[in-house]
């Protein structure tokens, strides 16, 4: 039977490694931070200050109206235009502009109508480009502007409901992999494993006494990234926080799991270290649903995707930031979570070895 | 006490300990001597559980170590060879935590080792950062550390390497009123003049057992003046062998 003293122990002693060491701590904080921005930004499909060149042929208060509102948004910049008129191709040769909208002479009286080129070299800025012209449109302007006003979904915002989720996944899963495995190699490279072995210790207080500290941080660390996802990004939150919490917590100890699982696999800090990113990495990025949606992958992969934690926490964490579902509808992903984390403890349990060789 | 049969252990094709016999008694000094690599480290910790032979028996207590480790882990306390105790927890704080892991409260380590913190001039030290101790300051709490559950055996794997002769000495004197209290006490050392404070000691070399038995009566049947010079002696005579 584990002790809880023993246990204690072992979790206390953890605690006063982490809050001592500056390296811990910058992991559990500066790395998810920085994370979230770099593939925040990287991963963002929204674009801005798209080079816009107006041909404004009429002239007139309608005109007028038509290029403020371009210009009164983040997305277009306009190009001042030379003296010297240029074609559209040219200007996109140039790269001096990405689009052209030319208003023709009788707009705002006689036309309607206006033309916008587009540079579709990059096919899927030219999507956007496209549906932010159509929605400053749509927005300011009588309907009888020759334009179908099917744009009420900001593409900006649906870009990063995509991936705020998905990092949060991403990152927790790494980090906690990371912490659980580094701690234990650690010890085992400075050779304070060997004190700790020679007590009567067993192997399942051992290791609950690693993950238990690392829960709370671990929590901590999702509130954190949710946090700065968040505000950065502007992503809802429609679901319960309780909820949210509980099932986190699931994930958290899963990932924690796998990071015991890890250390018994590594000698050194180095090879944990290697190991903990080389598992949840790019199985995470490319098999939780996360990039790709797995209904569209090929059988077999579908099938690996039930081992990727991720996989159920997407599930859960997109549920609830951005359909507000609740227990009822998660709880089959907060199962599946729960018995892989009890799954891969005892596998590691097993595992540990008390003995040197 | 302890007692072993026919014990070996193989590292790949390499024989650490070979074939070695022991019979060590209660509240007895026991000292493994020898030279670096000679494998007193690997002995000890066949002893203490933390490595299973590749051959033989060990028993502690009539307890077989291998089949049951946590009964014989339970009855002894460890220091080894390598500084293992966590630089950046402080001194009372190492302490707890090995009181922790050995499942005694707080309060029943402090009567256990009070009168050793005094002894040791320790006191004043717990507060600090291990880390920042001085040598043979980390090496008493080390012991300290190894004794918080009262354990009737200890194993002091080279207690004294790296500390100065007068620090040694303090070291010494400790060990031997641990024995006194009747503990026994298991310590290796490749200080040859160290053996004069072991009840008996053995000389390893290369694994195998050279001699065994008590230093004086060693001395005297090799006819020699100091535990050195059969040290020499020894490895003279096994150098010339091969
Ligand atoms: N884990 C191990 N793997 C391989 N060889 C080892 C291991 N531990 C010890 N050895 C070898 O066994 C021999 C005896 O080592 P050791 O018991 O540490 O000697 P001592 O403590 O007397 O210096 C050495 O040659 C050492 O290199
Ligand atoms: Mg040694």
């Amino acid at each position: 039977m584990p002790s809880p003293k023993r246990i204690t122990a072992m979790a206390s002693k953890e605690l006063f490694h982490i809050l001592r060491d500056p390296r811990t701590l910058a992991i559990i904080i500066l790395m998810p931070v920085l994370q979230l921005i770099i593939f925040g930004y990287a991963m963002n499909l929204e674009i801005r200050r798209v080079p816009l060149l107006i041909d404004d042929q009429a002239r007139n208060a309608s005109s007028e109206r038509l290029i403020n509102a371009f210009s009164h948004t983040p997305y277009f910049q306009i190009v001042p235009a030379n003296q010297r008129r240029l074609e559209p191709e040219e200007l996109f040769k140039e790269r001096r502009a990405q689009a052209t909208l030319c208003i023709p002479v009788d707009f705002g009286s006689a036309s309607q109508v206006l033309l916008l080129k587009i540079d579709a070299s990059d096919p899927n800025s030219a999507q956007l480009i496209q549906s932010y012209a159509q929605g400053i449109i749509a927005s300011g302007f009588p309907a009888s502007l020759d334009l179908r006003p099917f744009i009420l979904y900001n593409p900006d915002l649906k870009s990063s409901f995509f991936f705020v989720p998905g990092l949060v996944a991403m990152i927790l899963v790494m980090i906690c992999a990371l912490l659980t495995s580094i701690s234990i190699s650690r010890e085992k490279e400075l050779g304070t494993l060997e004190q700790i072995l020679v007590s009567p210790v067993s192997a399942m207080e051992i290791l609950l006494g690693k993950v238990l500290p690392y829960i709370f941080l671990g929590l901590a660390d999702a509130l954190l990234i949710l946090g700065v996802g968040m505000l950065l990004f502007q992503v809802p939150f429609r679901g319960d926080f309780l909820v949210f919490l509980g099932f986190t917590f699931l994930y958290v100890l899963c990932s924690l799991c796998l990071g015991l699982l890890v250390s018994t696999l590594a000698k050194t800090q180095q090879a944990a270290m290697m190991m903990a990113l080389g598992i949840t990495l790019l199985p995470t990025l490319l098999l939780s649903g996360y990039l790709f949606p797995i209904p569209s992958m090929p059988w077999l992969l579908q099938k690996l995707t039930y081992i990727i934690p991720a996989r159920y926490y997407l599930q859960i964490i997109r549920g609830i930031m951005l359909k507000g579902n609740s227990i009822s509808e998660l709880y089959q992903a907060g199962i599946s979570l729960g018995l892989m984390s009890i799954v891969m403890l005892i596998v590691a349990v097993k595992r540990f070895k008390l003995r040197l060789s | 006490m302890i007692e072993t049969i026919n014990l070996n252990r193989k590292f790949g094709s390499f024989t650490a300990v070979d074939n070695l016999n022991l019979k060590i008694d209660k509240a007895e000094i026991f000292g493994f001597l020898g030279a670096n690599g000679a494998g007193k480290t690997t002995t000890l910790r066949m002893l203490c559980g933390l490595l299973t032979p590749t051959s033989g028996t060990i028993t502690v207590n009539g307890l077989n170590v291998v089949k049951n480790p946590e009964a014989v882990k339970r009855s002894l306390g460890y220091m080894s060879q390598k500084f293992s105790l966590y630089g950046d927890l402080r001194g009372i704080e190492n302490l707890q935590f090995y009181t922790g892991i050995y499942g005694i409260s707080w309060t029943a380590a402090k009567t256990n080792i009070k009168s050793l913190i005094s002894q040791f001039d320790l006191d004043k030290y717990l507060k600090l950062k291990t880390s920042e101790l001085p040598m043979g300051y980390k090496q008493r709490l080390s012991l300290v550390c190894a004794l918080v559950h009262n354990p009737p055996l200890v194993f002091l794997d080279e207690p004294t390497s790296g500390v100065d002769p007068k620090a040694r000495r303090e070291f010494w004197q400790v060990i031997n009123e641990l024995a006194y209290r009747g503990k026994t006490v298991i310590v290796s050392t490749h200080f040859m003049d160290e053996a004069e404070y072991c009840n008996r000691v053995l000389i390893m070399q290369a694994g195998r057992e050279e001699v065994c038995g008590n230093p004086l009566q060693l001395k005297q049947s090799h006819r020699v003046a100091t535990m050195q010079q059969l040290f020499l002696k020894i490895a003279g005579a096994d150098n010339a062998q091969s």
